[in-house]
C-alpha cells in the first residue's frame, strides 16, 4: 500500500519498481511473453486501490445516491460526494457545484456543445479548434455548427506538430465565440501552449474548453490558473475506471446553461405543467450516475496524488527521452510529431511494414502498443499518412520496457526485411 | 502464436510487390473499400465481359495483408467468371471466420490459402477480406464504399 496522502508526504523520488507493484494487469503473460504495455493513452493500467474501490462499493455499499434514507444508501451518497470533492482539489476548482461527473470526456465536450453552445452561438459566429484535435473535440462542434450556422475554423499545426500563438491569434477573431483545445495531443503528445491561448481568447471574448483527456496523467492542470471556462477528462486515463470522466466550468457558465438531458436527478420538482431544475452540479447529472465508477476515480485521484507528481512526470519524461533516442537510433523508423516538451507519446513509422503489421508482430513479442489513425484523422492528413504505431507511457513504463520494444521493432524488421 | 504463420512468404512477397496494382483498360466495374480500424483504402477496377472478368487490378495502400490479399485475389480472378467468383469467396471467407478445424479447400482456393493463418488474429481477418468486399460491392455496381464495419 501507498503512504496516505494525509498523513505523510509524498516521497520527492519515484520509485518505479514498487509502483508497478500496485499494477496487476502488468503481471501478466501474453503470448508467453511478460506483457509489456505500452498503451496508456488509450487507457491507463488500474492500480490495485482502484480496483479495490469498485469492488467494495458493489460488495458493501451498493445502493442508489441522493434518494434513501437508509444507511446503504447515506454510504454510497457520502463516497460519491466524496470522490466529486477529491476531483475538486485535484484540479483546484473553486466550488465542487463545478465539478459534474460525466461519462468521459467525449460526453463532457458534447454536454458543452448542446448545452453551452446552442444557447451561445449565432449564425456567423465560429468555433476555434486546431489540427491536433481528437474526433471527440471536433465532431460535437461541427454538429453544433451544422445545427447553428457557425463555422468551425481549424488552427493548423507545424510539421513538429506544435500549434504556434502566430497562427493561433491568425485564425481568432472578434466572432470566435468558443475556443476549443486539446491539451495535450492523443496522437504526438504535444503540450499546447494553454495558459497564453486562453489569455488570448479571452481578451476576444472567447470561452475556452480545454480537453484533458491525454493531460491529466502527465502534466499539471490546474483550472484557476489557466483560467479555462470548461476543462474535461476521462477517468480511465487517469488509472481510474471506464465510464467514468469530469466536465468542470465556471459556476457562472454553468449557472446559465439549460439542462443537457432531462430525468431524475436533476429537477427539483416535477408537475405535467412545470419542472424546477436542480441546483448544480445535480442540474447536469440526470439519471442514476455511475456510482462506482466516481468512487473508483476519486481512489485514482487519490492513488496519483499519492505521489510527488512532479517526480512521476520527470520520471515519464525520462522514460520518453530514452525511448526518443533508441527509435531514432533505428534504421528505418521515422517519429511523427516532435514538438519540444513533448509527454508520454510516441508515433512512428517504419519504412519496413505498415504500422498494422508493427502492431501484430510486436504483440506477439507481449509489447502493446496502439496501430492506426488515433480518432485524429486530421493530424495523420497532415503528414499524408493513414496510420502510425504509437507507444504510449504510464507511471509504471520503465526503460527495460523500451528495450523490449526495440527488441519487437527488430523483429519486425527480420520479418519484413 | 506462431508469426510465420499469419505472415506466410508468399503474403510477404504479395504484400511488398502486389500484382496487379494497376487500374486496366478498359473497365466497366469500379469498387472503393475502406478499413476505418486502421485507414486502409483501395480502388478496384475490374472488366467484365459477358459473364467473366477479363482484367482486373487495383490501387491502394494498406497493410501486408490487405495488399496480399488484393494482390492474389486479382490474380485468382482473372479469368473467372461471376459465379466462380463468388464460389471463392464463399470458400476464402469460411477459411477465415469459420472455426470448425476443417481443412481449406485447396484445390478452389489456390494460393489464396496461405490466408489460413489469419483465422488465428481475429483484429486482422478484416485486413484479408477488405479486397473481397471491394470486389463484391464493384460486381454488385453500388454506390459509395464497402468497408469492413
Amino acid at each position: 500500500m501507498h503512504p496516505n496522502p494525509i498523513t505523510e508526504a509524498p516521497s520527492s523520488t519515484f520509485d518505479v519498481l514498487r509502483a508497478r507493484e500496485d499494477f496487476p494487469a502488468i503481471h501478466q503473460e501474453v503470448h508467453g511473453k511478460p506483457l509489456v504495455y505500452l498503451d496508456s493513452a488509450a487507457t491507463s493500467l488500474k492500480p490495485r486501490a482502484v480496483i479495490d474501490a469498485v469492488v467494495e462499493v458493489y460488495a458493501k455499499d451498493c445502493a442508489n445516491i441522493h434518494r434513501a434514507v437508509h444507511l446503504l444508501s447515506q454510504r454510497a451518497t457520502f463516497r460519491y460526494e466524496e470522490a466529486r470533492k477529491k476531483v475538486q482539489a485535484f484540479l483546484n476548482a473553486e466550488k465542487k457545484s463545478e465539478i459534474i461527473f460525466t461519462r468521459g470526456t467525449t460526453e463532457a465536450i458534447n454536454l458543452v456543445a448542446q448545452s453551452f453552445g446552442e444557447s451561445a452561438l449565432r449564425e456567423g459566429d465560429e468555433v476555434l479548434v486546431t489540427e491536433l484535435e481528437h474526433h471527440s473535440n471536433i465532431v460535437p462542434w461541427q454538429m453544433l455548427c451544422q445545427r447553428t450556422g457557425a463555422k468551425l475554423v481549424v488552427v493548423p499545426m507545424t510539421d513538429r506538430g506544435e500549434v504556434l500563438r502566430e497562427s493561433f491569434e491568425e485564425k481568432l477573431s472578434d466572432r470566435t465565440k468558443i475556443v476549443a483545445l486539446t491539451h495535450v495531443s492523443n496522437a504526438l503528445g504535444t503540450v499546447l501552449p494553454v495558459p497564453e491561448l486562453i489569455a488570448l481568447a479571452h481578451e476576444r471574448g472567447a470561452v475556452v474548453l480545454l480537453d484533458g483527456a491525454q493531460a491529466v496523467s502527465h502534466v499539471e492542470v490546474d483550472v484557476r490558473a489557466l483560467d479555462c471556462d470548461f476543462y474535461a477528462f476521462s477517468g480511465h486515463k487517469l488509472y481510474g475506471p471506464t465510464g467514468i470522466g469530469v466536465l468542470y466550468g465556471k459556476e457562472r457558465l454553468l449557472e446559465g446553461m439549460p439542462p443537457y438531458q432531462g430525468g431524475g436527478d436533476m429537477i427539483r420538482s416535477v408537475t405535467f405543467e412545470e419542472t424546477i431544475y436542480n441546483d448544480l452540479p445535480y442540474k447536469f447529472e440526470a439519471g442514476t450516475p455511475n456510482i462506482a465508477g466516481a468512487i473508483g476515480l476519486g481512489a485514482a485521484v487519490d492513488y496519483y496524488c499519492s505521489f510527488d507528481r512532479e517526480s512521476v512526470h520527470a520520471h515519464e519524461s525520462q522514460v520518453l527521452r530514452y525511448a526518443t533516442d533508441a527509435l531514432e537510433s533505428l534504421p528505418g523508423v521515422r517519429l511523427i510529431g516532435t514538438a519540444p516538451g513533448k509527454v508520454a507519446t510516441l508515433s512512428f513509422l517504419m519504412d519496413a511494414a505498415h504500422p498494422h503489421d508493427i502492431g501484430t508482430i510486436v504483440d506477439a513479442e507481449g509489447v502493446a502498443i496502439r496501430t492506426g489513425h488515433h480518432c485524429a484523422q486530421p493530424v495523420m492528413e497532415h503528414f499524408g499518412i493513414a496510420a502510425t504505431a504509437r507507444a504510449s507511457l504510464g507511471m509504471y513504463n520503465t526503460t527495460d520496457d523500451i528495450d523490449a520494444l526495440v527488441r519487437a521493432l527488430e523483429k519486425v524488421r527480420e520479418l519484413f526485411g | 502464436m506462431d508469426l510465420r504463420e499469419l505472415y506466410q512468404e508468399v503474403i510477404l512477397d504479395h504484400g511488398k510487390n502486389p500484382r496487379n496494382h494497376r487500374f486496366p483498360e478498359p473497365y466497366n466495374r469500379e469498387g472503393r473499400g475502406y478499413n476505418p480500424l486502421c485507414g486502409d483504402k483501395i480502388t478496384l477496377r475490374l472488366q467484365l465481359e459477358g459473364d467473366t472478368i477479363t482484367d482486373i487490378g487495383f490501387i491502394g495502400e494498406g497493410c501486408a495483408i490487405s495488399q496480399a490479399s488484393c494482390s492474389t485475389m486479382t490474380e485468382a480472378l482473372k479469368g473467372k467468371t461471376l459465379a466462380e467468383a463468388e464460389e471463392m469467396f464463399g470458400k476464402f471467407h469460411k477459411m477465415l471466420t469459420v472455426d470448425d478445424d476443417s481443412e481449406p479447400d485447396l484445390d478452389a482456393l489456390g494460393k489464396l490459402a496461405v490466408f489460413a493463418g489469419v483465422r488465428e488474429f481475429p483484429m486482422r481477418v478484416k485486413c484479408a477480406t477488405l479486397g473481397w468486399h471491394t470486389l463484391n460491392q464493384a460486381l454488385r455496381n453500388e454506390r459509395g464504399e464497402a468497408t469492413t464495419e
